[in-house]
């Protein structure tokens, strides 16, 4: 059956069984490839979206589970102050590698920075430890996602 | 197309080492060959071109790159060799795929087109550097014939050529046709290390942006008009077929559009991944498991120990160990056994294929772009020059994506498709039929003099050889480069040492590179084994190691660097440990000290690992620096949680819950000192990994008094003696 979903401010409406997860939405029927697929199970968190502004694996939200949440993905994450605080310290502290699950990374560490502008380490692992880097940049991002909530602080 | 144009001309000029011509756009053309490594596939003498410099008139620099980026930081590390003897700013060099062609491409130092083995910087550090040379020589001619003076009254800055005594300036693009025309030198000089710009000092990486605005095109981002969206389920066990399948119910689900029956595997085709799952968990496949329907990794590790009571190939022979041995005053033995291990690398397995009548189209990301052209020309049926393969960017390679099993598994089942199918692999499917980091058995053993110093070392190790299968004239006398490395060729000073190599190929179960490849089994022994013969000697663990570095000063550096920065002798609290790792492969020298706690309860977390590294001119420090912090969580996850086993000949793990990685809150501090100097670049991609290993067993052992020889490290055993 179609489902009107609302993804970075814009209407789409996607004819697709209920059941299906949003990942699959987004990526193979509406084109948007920035969100990753990693394990199909909430256990990697490449596919990290956010709804209503919660850091939500798209892998396992149906699509008839969505009404009319708003979805913001990687694509629009950057017109968020959280989002544009987290891509400038990823670039600034040289982040990335492969860099396949930075997707997932940056939503989670902007879900995390636009509820909780100055994280502590507990706080970060607890916000972060759902997302697996197989290159392992975990210290950078930490790195990183300090450096943000820095800017916070300095009113940039 | 221009890369095509000269390819079939450079394929003439064998020993000429730059050939040039006028570009397209009346640009200069630098046609560069890089000289073969040592390889059976081609003789010393041949050149080979390998790589194209392309100065356009508008002053862009367009470097094919032979080499993939995968994370490691090549695609900014080797501009920065071209960019630093051109004299222009990292900006001004554009970068495109190289194609698949194994004759202009070949990796220097493997003979044929690929990256790995942490070679990309060695093997293009000269050529590519005399590239830039050359190319900046023919600007300067250029400039100084049409102004008329002595090209040594000019030099160049920031993609400019200037006349010194008059201050005159013309831009490279403008030089662009002019220079085309110029003589190639045959010696240029290249920069002496002193007056280096940008090697060495850290350049942000090229390819960041597009990676964190979900910009960056994967292979499994390719998105041909038309494609549909395949997933499949191949046989549990390895080598079994499909018996029957009822494929009702798949059917039925919509949006799926046609299953796929091949020999070993069912493909489920739809307009979107979803269904195309929603399909395959519908669909009823019975099995005829073959031959390994009863294969256990017990049964697989049994093989291997009675392969190590035989005789193996020699290695590497020093002196008498057997008579050492003898005569020793005391005797260390150990077995050490490392599991199979899965790639897991974040981008599933995927590949999408254009099956026409007379002609195959690919999207990949690839570690071996000319592999998987000539391995799909097979499996479709055509000819190699009617496989046309776009690369990507790749989402994790570690030694996976040097494989083409996914690229034929994709035309086989495309060939029953009308149009563009992406084929994705579920998770469980990528762990469950990955080519594994083979399973190795060790048996090794020293003889200690009355003071406690190695008077004999011997060594007989049983695996897979994964060159005999990947790069067959590689594998020789039952040898090969990859299998031996880190097990023969020591830092230390050991006076009759003796390693024997047996190739043993486990049924069942296919093998491939990993991550530090052969070192990530070898180091893990030696280096686990020196400390037992340390511990054997009553002394300390770096210490002993020192007493034998006396003809390895680099060696001796690091491991100086790493013990100071780490504190190492400064009390740790109970129940927490350091260890220590030395090593020389790939062409680096790496020490590492890792700080282990170890709980009541037998778990271990890694707090701190401190690595001193001497890799020779650290081109880009600051990828030096990422790729040790990546090496070492990729090792720690290894150590910790890695193991592959296999029971009624199938892989029993499935997805990260049962095959796991280290995770933010897991993740230790990682301090990494360079030291510097002017030596030619060593390997940076892998060695954290084989380092990090035994100084984990190590700092165990330093904890609890317990010695693991088995990885990965098993928490039920440190707690019985805990």
């Amino acid at each position: 059956m179609a489902f009107t979903i609302k993804v970075n401010g814009n209407t789409r409406t996607v004819d697709v069984d209920g059941d299906t997860p949003l990942l699959w939405v987004l990526r193979d029927v509406l084109g948007m490839t920035g969100t990753k697929f990693g394990c199909g199970r909430a256990l990697c968190g490449a596919c990290t979206v956010h709804i209503d502004g919660v850091a939500t694996r798209s892998c396992v939200t149906s699509i008839d589970s969505i009404g009319k949440s708003k979805v913001t993905t990687i694509e629009a994450i950057g017109a968020t102050p959280a989002g544009a605080k987290v891509q400038k310290a990823w670039l600034e502290h040289e982040v990335v590698q492969c860099g396949y699950c930075q997707s997932g990374q940056i939503m989670s560490a902007a879900a995390l920075l636009a509820s909780n502008p100055h994280p502590t380490d507990a706080d970060i692992d607890e916000a972060m430890s759902g997302n697996v880097c197989r290159c392992g940049t975990y210290v950078r991002i930490r790195e990183a996602i300090k450096l943000a909530a820095q800017a916070d602080e300095r009113g940039g | 197309m221009v890369v095509d144009r000269i390819a079939s001309r450079a394929c003439l000029s064998r020993r000429t080492f730059l050939a040039t011509s006028a570009a397209a756009g009346g640009g200069l053309m630098l046609n560069l060959s890089l000289p073969l490594g040592r390889s059976e596939a081609a003789p010393s003498e041949s050149f080979v071109p390998n790589a194209f410099i392309r100065v356009g008139s508008d002053g862009q620099v367009v470097l094919t790159m032979p080499y993939v980026e995968m994370g490691q930081g090549t695609y900014t590390s080797i501009p920065m060799l071209i960019a630093e003897e051109l004299d222009v700013s990292l900006k001004q060099v554009r970068l495109e795929h190289a194609p698949p062609n194994e004759k202009l491409y070949a990796n220097p130092m493997l003979g044929v087109q690929a990256t790995g083995n942490s070679n990309a910087v060695r093997g293009a550090w000269k050529p590519l550097r005399e590239a830039g040379a050359a190319a900046r020589f023919m600007l300067v001619a250029a400039a100084a014939r049409r102004w008329n003076v002595d090209p040594a009254s000019c030099r160049v800055q920031n993609g400019e050529v200037i006349h010194v005594p008059t201050s005159r300036r013309l831009k490279y693009g403008e030089l662009a046709a002019d220079a085309a025309r110029m003589p190639v030198p045959k010696n240029v000089a290249l920069k002496q290390p002193g007056d280096f710009k940008l090697i060495g000092t850290p350049a942000k990486r090229l390819d960041a942006a597009g990676k964190v605005n979900g910009a960056a095109v994967y292979g499994i981002d390719a998105r041909p008009q038309g494609v549909k969206f395949a997933t499949l389920a191949q046989s549990p066990v390895f080598g079994g077929r499909v018996r029957s399948i009822d494929d009702t119910a798949a059917k039925a689900v919509k949006a799926v559009r046609q299953i796929v029956r091949l020999d070993d595997a069912v493909a489920v085709v739809a307009d979107h991944m979803g269904a195309a799952k929603k399909g395959l968990a519908a669909l009823k496949i019975e099995w005829d498991d073959g031959p390994h329907a009863r294969l256990t990794t017990e049964e697989i590790a049994r093989e291997l120990d009675q392969a190590t009571l035989g005789s193996g190939a020699v290695a590497q022979n020093i002196g008498d160990a057997d008579k050492a041995m003898a005569g020793a005053a005391s005797k260390v033995e150990a077995t050490y056994q490392v599991p199979f291990l899965a790639h897991a690398a974040m981008e599933p397995m995927n590949c999408t294929v254009h099956f026409r009548k007379d002609e195959c189209e690919i999207w990949i990301g690839s570690q071996a772009v000319a592999r998987v052209q000539a391995m799909a020309a097979k499996a479709a049926g055509l000819p190699p020059e009617k496989v046309i393969v776009h690369n990507h960017l790749i989402g994790g390679g570690f030694g996976r994506r040097l494989e083409a099993d996914g690229a034929v598994r994709a035309v086989e089942i495309a060939k029953h498709i009308d149009g563009p199918v992406k084929v994705v692999w579920t998770r469980e499917e990528d762990i469950q039929h990955d080519m594994y980091r083979p399973y190795w058995f060790d048996r090794i053993s020293a003889g200690l003099d009355d003071k406690g110093r190695p008077v004999a070392w011997k060594n007989r190790f049983a695996g897979s050889s994964v060159i005999a299968r990947w790069l067959p004239p590689a594998f020789k006398d039952g040898l090969d480069p990859d299998s031996t490395e880190g097990a023969i060729d020591l830092v230390y000073d050991l006076p009759n040492f003796h390693v024997e190599y047996v190739r043993v190929e486990p049924p069942g179960i296919p093998t491939a590179f990993w991550r530090s490849v052969g070192p990530s089994h070898n180091v893990f022994v030696t280096e686990s084994f020196i400390d037992e013969m340390a511990a054997a000697a009553k002394q300390d663990a770096v210490a002993y190691r020192r007493s034998l570095l006396d003809r390895s000063p680099r060696a001796k550096a690091v491991l100086d660097l790493a013990a100071e920065k780490a504190g190492w002798g400064q009390t740790l609290p109970k129940g927490s440990g350091r260890g220590v790792s030395l090593q020389f492969v790939f062409g680096s020298y790496l020490a590492q000290v890792a700080e282990v706690e170890v709980s009541q309860e037998g778990a271990v977390r890694v707090r701190r690992v401190v690595c001193a590294v001497d890799c020779g001119i650290a081109v880009n420090p600051d990828t030096v620096q990422a790729q040790i912090q990546s090496a070492i969580i990729f090792g720690i996850t290894a150590a910790l949680h890695g193991e592959i086993t296999l029971k009624d000949g199938r892989v029993q793990q499935s997805n990260f819950d049962d095959y796991q990685m280290l995770r933010m809150n897991e993740a230790p501090a990682i301090e990494v000192h360079i030291v510097r100097n002017s030596e030619p670049p060593g390997g940076m991609g892998e060695c954290g990994t084989s380092a990090i290993v035994p100084a984990v067993a190590n700092a165990i052992f330093a904890a609890t008094g317990k010695r693991l020889r088995k990885m990965p490290v098993d928490a039920a055993t440190l707690k019985q003696l805990g």
